[in-house]
């Protein structure tokens, strides 16, 4: 602290006594509240530390008085949603999809259930908009191999498709190739006339008669004859314009030689009934829902 | 002593006992009578009786809307001003507000200085009506220095008691003002006295009692000078044209206590009286000059003109005058106001097209909007019969009083229907999409094509939304998508 007090004589303002290169720093000082303010802003921060979790030593950290934690904040907070969510989801899995459509709120909440477990589960083979993509069905398209109303979509994601569990769904393709039933000359007559008259790709004079035939006699019986698909064994429909395999003439002919037959997991063991009725739900509203 | 001399007087002795900082110097201004003052408690009137009646004030908006005038409904995101809604989206409204707000503040400060701060700031209503309680209990300033100066006693006890009260009461009135502004302010009152008010009610209650009572009655004018940033940067707004409360050196220098004998040494007409610093609310002294703390409030004029009266002076040693008038009259000269300057028509020409800009804006409001957003994946679906089918989530706006049976359409796509997201078997060309009064609502849109239909990657298609009871219409311009090849083709 100065001991004289100097005043600048242009301003008559009391310098600190400080002085650089010539220049001399005026006093011109704070209020005192301001001051008081800060030491206030001080006492807290310490109450603060008391109460809170603050100062770290070597394995481990004072908690403070109050014990807070903000993981055990999360996890209460998270089981207070669980709570709320609890009271909708029990209402799905009791009610019938009927009754479940006529109310918005539950569908609300099943839409938002199913869109998310949608996007963990389902997502990595059927894309992200449940369009699918080669050899993994396509959902929102309505081609439905083993039906598309609420209770089948309910069904096949709980059991799956040749998943081993006791009532997955199953059906085989017969390898009418490799087992010697059609030779290859008839594999390409049948693939022929399936690829014009179902795919709808017409084929310049090639005579489609024999492949006609052909069809009529092995696959008429499951696929139909006018090629619609049977959804009871999970026989596509022929007759569209999106094909499990994709629209190449190859994959009729590698179908009926040597068949691919694809398998979807059963999800009873991971997925609660409720949540499978809300992500047939959400299956079933992306576009394609019989 | 001068104001400015106590002040020294309080910093040298400050120093002295090694204090870094300086104690605040009391300000005991005294009451005045005059012009300045009158125009002062009229606007303190006028904006008192606007704040505390303006949320009892009806407006009839129809069953089952709220009746308040001014009323902003936080919970349901709806701001009413007489005739008028506002909705969130509307903020730029808002920001168009402030902006114009800014500007005529600044042509205002460059034409008078600070007349908002001497006058309208709440900081100096709130701030003038407690120095009013103070003086009316406590007595006028020489009284109030005595009182403070002297020992604690009955007398001082009680009248520093009611004071406090009379302000922490009228503190408590304006923060239970401020929350009708929040909410329908009856209901708000009957549930405030039977305890049934919500948390935040009695929380901004207090609060504002408590900024009210510190502010206007503790912090007051330390507030103008190092809390609020605007006289630190009016400076920029004001020039040697601006009228500002100037006292008029070059005819009261040399000043002088006593008579003005001919034969003694010359003298100006101020006679030092201390009448403009006593009544000073800012505890300044306009004889030194355009100052930092100086509000503009111009009650040093009232004080100074009634000195100039009685010693026979003309009115006006402190006056509203510009600096460059000043300087003029140092020189025999006057000059007259100039309310055209480049800068001043730089802010009115700034306010008149913002202005404008809000007002059409205001004015040409729809009460109909759309959004459409295209779903994020798949871009498109090929249906089993050959066709394509697009997903969007369209937002639909009704902000009219009652339900819209709205009817969406689809343009420049050949063949295409509609389909609601919620129902994609049933199609349709024209899908209506209700919304009820007052709301948003967002519903999921498919459109199809028929099999074999002309595509591109991108096809531009617009969204056509009409409300057949008013005959409102807003369209939007989307995209469909679809393979890069045609449909159909053989591979």
């Amino acid at each position: 602290m100065p001991g004289k007090i100097e005043k600048d004589s242009v301003t008559g303002t009391e310098t600190t006594g400080h002085e650089w290169d010539g220049i001399r720093e005026l006093n011109t000082p704070l209020p005192k509240w301001w001051v008081y303010v800060w030491i206030a802003s001080i006492v807290w921060g310490i109450g603060y530390m008391l109460v809170y979790p603050s100062v770290p030593y070597g394995p481990g950290y004072f908690h403070g008085l109050l014990g807070y934690s903000s993981r055990s904040h999360v996890a209460h907070e998270v089981a207070e949603v669980d709570a709320k969510r609890d009271i909708y989801m029990k209402k799905i899995a009791a009610q019938p999809f009927s009754a479940i459509e006529k109310n918005p709120q539950l569908m609300q909440v099943a839409e938002t259930a199913g869109a998310i477990t949608f996007a963990e589960n389902c997502q990595p083979c059927h894309g992200q908009g449940g369009e699918g993509r080669l050899g993994y069905p396509a959902l929102a398209a309505g081609a439905w191999i083993w039906g598309g109303t609420l209770p089948a979509i309910r069904q096949t994601i709980t059991y799956g498709i040749r998943s081993g569990d006791p009532q997955a769904r199953d059906s085989q393709m017969p390898p009418f190739g490799k087992s010697g039933m059609l030779n290859a000359g008839q594999i390409q007559q049948v693939a022929s006339f399936v690829w014009s008259k179902f795919y709808g790709h017409p084929t310049k004079g090639e005579d489609i008669a024999p492949g006609a035939k052909i069809f009529a006699a092995n696959c008429a019986v499951c696929h139909g004859p006018q090629g619609q698909g049977n959804p009871a064994f999970g026989a596509p429909r022929l007759a569209s314009h999106v094909h499990l395999y994709g629209d190449f003439r190859a994959s009729i002919v590698r179908q009926v030689t040597d068949p691919r037959m694809g398998v979807m997991p059963n999800w009873n063991k991971r997925l609660d009934p409720a949540t499978i009725k809300a992500v047939a739900i959400y299956v079933h509203d992306l576009g394609g829902g019989q | 002593m001068s104001r400015v001399h106590e002040r020294r007087v309080q910093l040298e002795k400050d120093l002295g006992g090694d204090h870094l900082y300086a104690s605040r110097v009391r300000v005991y201004s005294k009451a005045v009578k005059g012009k300045m003052r009158r125009i002062k408690w009229a606007v303190l009137a006028f904006c008192l009786t606007v704040y505390y009646l303006l949320p009892w004030l009806r407006w009839d908006r129809g069953p089952g809307r709220p009746t308040q005038a001014v009323l902003l409904d936080v919970a349901s995101r709806r701001y009413y001003f007489f005739g008028l809604e506002f909705w969130p989206q509307d903020i730029y409204l808002l920001t168009g507000t402030l902006i114009v707000a800014a500007v005529a503040l600044f042509l205002v400060t460059s034409l008078f200085g600070r007349v908002w701060c001497g006058y309208a700031c709440p900081q100096t209503v709130w701030t003038d009506l407690f120095m009013w309680f103070e003086r009316e209990i406590e007595g006028d300033r020489n009284e109030r220095m005595k009182r403070d100066a002297g020992p604690l006693g009955f007398d001082k006890l009680w009248r520093k008691t009611a004071k406090h009260a009379v302000w922490l009461f009228t503190a408590f009135w304006t923060g239970g003002a401020w929350i009708m502004y929040f909410a329908d302010a009856p209901t708000i009152t009957r549930e405030f006295w039977t305890g049934t008010a919500p948390v935040a009610a009695y929380f901004f209650i207090g609060l504002f009692t408590f900024t009210t009572y510190a502010l206007a009655g503790w912090g007051r004018e330390q507030v103008c000078t190092y809390m609020c940033p605007w006289p630190r940067f009016q400076s920029a707004m004001l020039d040697e044209q601006s009228l500002t409360t100037t006292y008029q050196a070059w005819r009261g220098e040399p000043r002088a206590r006593g008579k003005r004998d001919p034969g003694a040494r010359p003298a100006g007409d101020c006679v030092d009286c201390a009448a403009c610093y006593s009544a000073c609310p800012m505890g300044i002294d306009i004889r030194d000059g355009i100052q930092l703390e100086c509000i503009n409030c111009g009650l040093c004029i009232d004080a100074c003109d009634h000195v100039m009266a009685i010693t026979g002076r003309p009115k006006g040693l402190i006056a509203w005058d510009t600096l460059a008038d000043q300087k003029a009259k140092q020189e025999g000269r006057s000059l007259a106001f100039r309310w055209l300057r480049p800068r001043t028509m730089i802010y009115f020409g700034a306010l008149a097209i913002a202005g404008t800009v809000m007002l059409v804006a205001l004015l040409l409001r729809a009460p109909i909007a759309m959004d459409a957003e295209h779903d994020r994946a798949p871009l498109f679906v090929p249906l089993p019969d050959g066709g394509l089918r697009n997903g969007y989530t369209l937002n639909l706006t009704n902000r009219t009083q009652r339900a819209a049976p709205f009817v969406l359409t689809v343009r420049g796509l050949p063949g295409a229907v509609l389909a609601d997201g919620t129902a994609p078997q049933e199609r349709h060309t024209a899908l209506t999409l209700p919304v009820v009064a007052d709301s948003i609502a967002d519903f999921r849109v498919l459109v199809i094509t028929p099999p074999n239909a002309p595509h591109a990657a991108r096809w531009p298609i617009t969204f056509v939304l009409r409300d057949p009871a008013t005959g409102d219409e807003t369209t939007y311009a989307a995209a469909f998508f679809g393979p890069a090849a045609a449909a159909g083709g053989g591979r």
